[in-house]
């Protein structure tokens, strides 16, 4: 399998490759630095990435400021629940979407895919409008609905394509050996497309967890902000809270971190579809 | 056990397509029944609609004289081996032969013996733990047929189960389902497009084409007197041979032959078959003189490819006869057995 690539080849290929590595980690590691200052020396030009004495009191003070644990909840409220109705919703009408005939079903998947043509930006007044006149202006359960509502056409689509790559005749010989269409699903075609799943709730999880223009609209009440909006508010007219920014910012990007790292197994499965078969 | 009978069934789709034409036919209690047919004759959906799997747009399907076209497939006390195993791939053997029986709320006990049982049969024993992934295709076939035998259906329903076997494996799946047949002593009705499959295996045999049954006999009587011109050509291999000619005084004439068959038909244009073991090669009296083009040796016998009317024909003949590419040979055609069929309606005229 190895390719016999000429030095000059590879010498490019490594250039390149460690130009965009650098590129990449120099802001995080940047980040992690800032947040690891001490309160003097925030603004130093030291290029080193461990800073001269090196503390915690960014994130002992983060933690100790009560607004941070409760952005950081209602950050988990919201993701957790915007994944949890990104799976359920785009597993099902996905399997309905691959599987069965029904009129408007052409209709239905094209009009998933033009909602993905408009930038979320120009559907901010819209959204905003109408999620005012249902009067769920800073709740949890507006943002829940504008963020499932983004992330599901996609969710759906992805779930069709892995539900079209798992043969009929399972589901075929799960009712002939006794099951409705609905235990047919969850016993035999759902444990199949765990890959799918796991790419569908790492998707939903993401839309919502690190927005901030949507949120920035729904939300008015400091209490019910959401991480990305908190983290604007160590920055104001006067002065930057940056430590506290920095290392608030390291806290909101670890959970993303550590799921992609327990579920790259499954990433690159799903990634690979049509891996399933007999 | 059961009787399975097909009354007057008709599928059409919602694109209007008219899949199955007006079909009936009785399957008797324990018959091995072969629907045989080429691909897109609808032997497939027909299975289908018996399972339940297709809606009926008319007629009447029973099993064991109950009327079923309204009872989902699991009410319907059958099974079904599909064509690509369809095992559940999360699922170990044993898990996927009990879960028809688990879904069926069986005790625990019972369902343990009964893919136990079905497990020793199949020689699956030692492979029970095993997922689908890691066996085999025979062995994965096998599974599939013990996740039918388990259940104990009145009627087992096999969709091609072994078109994606190779050669040398195909052939003993087929003794091996004829011998569980034998064992079980259940009415099974298998679908297939290998006409070798069909014969070898059915008690009886229908032959589909255009959704329509072409006849419905033993495989001897299908091979031996087929009722029209498709039934002849699609049984038996190598395949009949078929060549144009006319009626002409109670003689058959194709081309500058004439043979005499001793009866007035009434027809004019025939099609005249003949298969390959009804040509001998005769010096004395010949029938006519055909330039041999390609010889296909099999070891026991030769098959002999020639010309006659502008139709291509083989003739088999003995191993040790000594022919050559080239050769100009006399052939006698067995007149006993040569089949008539009607040129415009492809029925066949009965002598």
């Amino acid at each position: 399998m190895r390719r016999k690539d000429s030095p000059i080849k590879l010498a490019i290929i490594y250039i390149f490759l460690s130009v965009f590595t650098l590129a990449t980690l120099y802001p995080v590691l940047r980040v992690i630095t800032i947040s690891l200052r001490p309160g003097d020396r925030l603004l130093s030009t030291s290029l080193a990435i461990i800073p001269d004495g090196a503390t915690f009191e960014s994130y002992r003070r983060l933690f100790a400021d009560g607004r941070f644990l409760h952005w950081l909840l209602n950050s988990v409220i919201v993701s957790v629940t915007v994944t949890i109705t990104g799976v359920i919703l785009a597993s099902m009408s996905g399997y309905i979407f691959s599987k069965y005939k029904f009129v408007g079903k052409k209709f239905g998947m094209t009009a998933l895919l033009t909602t993905q043509m408009f930038p979320a930006t120009m559907l901010l007044l819209p959204m905003f409008i109408m999620i005012s006149k249902l009067g769920l202006i800073n709740s949890y359960l507006g943002l829940i609905v504008v963020y499932s509502a983004t992330a599901l056409p996609f969710c759906v689509w992805q779930m069709k394509g892995y539900y079209d790559t798992i043969p009929n005749s399972l589901q075929e010989a799960a009712i002939i050996d006794g099951c409705s269409q609905f235990q047919a699903f969850y016993r035999i075609i759902l444990p199949l497309a765990a890959p799918a799943l796991v790419i569908t709730a790492l998707f939903s999880f993401m839309a919502s967890w690190s927005e901030y223009i949507v949120a920035a609209q729904i939300l008015q009440d400091q209490g019910m902000f959401t991480l990305p909006l908190g983290l604007k508010q160590f920055q104001s007219n006067m002065s930057t809270e940056w430590g506290m920014y920095a290392a608030a910012s390291v806290i909101v990007s670890i959970p993303v971190v550590v799921l992609f790292i327990v579920l790259s197994r499954w990433l690159v499965s799903g990634l690979t579809l049509g891996s399933v078969k007999e | 056990m059961a009787k399975v009978i097909l009354k007057n069934v008709d599928k059409i789709y919602d694109n209007k397509a008219h899949v199955i034409k007006d079909v009936s036919i009785e399957i008797a209690d324990k018959e091995f029944l072969v629907l045989v047919g080429p691909s897109g004759c609808g032997k497939s959906t027909l299975l289908r609609m018996i399972a339940g799997l297709e809606e009926i747009t008319s007629g009447e399907i029973l099993i064991g004289e109950k009327v079923v076209n309204n009872f989902s497939p699991k009410d319907r006390d059958i099974a079904m081996v599909f064509q690509n195993y369809a095992l559940y791939p999360h699922m170990n053997v044993y898990e996927n032969m009990a879960f028809g029986l688990k879904m069926r709320k069986f005790a625990k006990d019972e369902i343990e013996n009964r893919v136990n049982e079905a497990a020793e049969i199949l020689g699956l024993t030692n492979y029970l733990e095993h997922k689908p992934k890691h066996l085999s295709g025979g062995q994965r076939q096998r599974v599939a047929l013990g996740r039918a035998i388990v259940r104990k259906p009145q009627v087992f329903l096999f969709d091609e189960p072994l078109s994606n076997l190779d050669a040398k494996l195909r052939v003993h799946m087929r003794t091996e389902i004829g011998k569980l047949h034998n064992r079980l002593q259940t009415t099974m009705i298998y679908v297939t497009h290998d006409q070798i499959e069909a014969m070898t295996m059915g008690d009886r045999i229908a032959v589909l084409y255009d959704g329509i049954v072409q006849q419905h006999d033993t495989p001897l009587n299908l091979y031996n007197d087929p009722d029209n011109l498709f039934v002849a050509g699609f049984i038996g291999s190598p395949a009949m041979n078929f060549v144009e000619g006319k009626i002409e005084n109670s003689q058959i004439v194709i081309e500058n032959i004439k043979i005499d068959i001793g009866k007035k038909i009434q027809t004019d244009k025939v099609i005249i078959g003949i298969r390959p073991e009804y040509f001998t090669i005769d010096e004395q009296n010949p029938h006519f003189l055909a330039e041999i083009e390609v010889i296909e040796p099999m070891g026991n016998e030769i098959f002999l490819y020639f010309e006659l009317a502008g139709e291509q024909i083989v003739a088999r003949a003995s191993a040790s006869h000594p022919v050559k590419v080239g050769d100009k040979t006399p052939f006698r055609m067995d007149v006993q057995n040569i089949k008539l069929f009607d040129a415009k309606t492809e029925k066949r005229i009965r002598i």
